[in-house]
């Protein structure tokens, strides 16, 4: 059964992102939260965690070219990924954050840069295994539709 | 169905209304895309009907447009209530915090009786204690759980049985001055059926509605 298969390495997939971090308990309540009536629903809030999480993430780089360092608003912005990546679960972003906030309060430019590029690291990590998630469910819904018809 | 003194349906009272409504309408604030999904789907879960705004500002705006539903009269039975049955706001957002926008709820007399709750990422003690001293409800602590959720039908319902005992009370007291005045009240009930009140009926509701404006200030 090609669903099977499907599903095993779905189940996988999800293992191993928990085992590395990449994911907390908080993605488990997110999988809790989708049901029949709202089937989509994981799908949408990593997509649009997605789509915010890279627009932040362009912002901060910007901020951080300028000569002066604008650190409140560098602040106001990691402040906003760390919160929307525990809203997911994305536990390694998270962390990531927390660390680059460090560096804000502490005003250091080096360390930001540097924990900017951490952030990156982990986010884009992240983004390539939920899109092969992604990927993955849809060829399982695809599957099992097909056998309904 | 019931009549009152007026010789009007209570169907025709806001506050009935929505008294016999077994859904409740929960407005939630959180300028985070994401985080609004997730308290969405939270509350939808739980069987809220659910608007989420973006701003402190936008939810005003949104409240506005009920306190205008407040002030006119209901003419026609159909007349939609957009009636809130608590605010959920995120803390930290650009402009108007949820701090703000608690302050400004609760110091407006249309809008005070609607309980608020706070959320925020970060746990600040003083933070938190500042928003119950200023009314919040609950304060609870991102990332919100179904388990936090599962805590607000007892404020909701709090606030409104507050609100329909002063209502009660209300009509109470005024029947005890319209009773002997219930003359040639067949023509005034059709009319009401239509929807359309006569105007002596009108201005007598107008004075109830004001009288327990008055009440609620008092409280």
């Amino acid at each position: 059964m090609a669903s099977v298969a499907l599903r095993e390495q779905l189940n996988q997939l999800l293992t191993s992102m928990f085992a590395e971090g990449l994911l907390d308990q908080q993605f488990q309540q997110l999988q809790m939260l989708q049901d029949s009536g709202s089937p989509g629903f994981v799908a949408e809030v990593i997509t649009l965690f997605c789509e915010d999480s890279e627009r932040i993430l362009t912002e901060l780089t910007k901020v951080l070219e300028q000569t002066i360092v604008d650190y409140q608003k560098l602040d106001a912005y990691v402040h906003q990924l760390k919160g929307s990546s525990s809203s997911v679960g994305a536990q390694n972003v998270k962390l990531a954050c927390v660390q680059f906030r460090q560096f804000c309060e502490e005003t250091n430019k080096e360390g930001c840069i540097q924990a900017l590029n951490v952030v990156k690291h982990e986010y884009y990590h992240l983004r390539n295994k939920f899109e092969k998630m992604l990927q993955l469910e849809q060829r399982i819904q695809a599957y099992d539709s097909k056998q309904q018809n | 169905m019931l009549r009152d003194f007026v010789g009007l349906q209570y169907s025709h009272f806001p506050l009935f209304q929505s008294f016999k409504k077994t859904q409740f309408h929960v407005l939630a604030v959180d300028d985070s895309l994401p985080d609004r999904k997730l308290i969405e789907r939270l509350l939808k879960t739980s069987s809220y009907q659910v608007t989420t705004v973006d701003s402190g500002s936008k939810a005003l705006e949104f409240l506005g447009l009920q306190v205008d539903k407040v002030n006119k009269l209901p003419i026609s039975p159909d007349q939609q209530d957009i009636e809130v049955n608590l605010i959920i706001t995120d803390y930290c957002m650009p402009g108007m915090t949820g701090y703000d926008l608690l302050k400004k709820i609760k110091g407006s007399s249309y809008l005070k009786d609607i309980p608020v709750v706070i959320m925020s990422s970060e746990n600040v003690p003083s933070r938190i204690n500042r928003c119950l001293e200023e009314g919040a409800e609950e304060f609870f602590l991102k990332p919100v759980q179904l388990s936090d959720v599962n805590k607000l039908k007892p404020h909701i319902l709090k606030w409104k049985s507050k609100k329909h005992y002063q209502h009660k009370q209300l009509l109470q007291s005024n029947s005890l001055i319209t009773s002997s005045s219930n003359n040639s009240s067949s023509n005034k009930r059709r009319a009401a059926d239509c929807g359309v009140l006569p105007d002596r009926t009108r201005l007598r509701l107008n004075r109830c509605l004001t009288t327990l404006r008055i009440k609620e200030r008092q409280i």
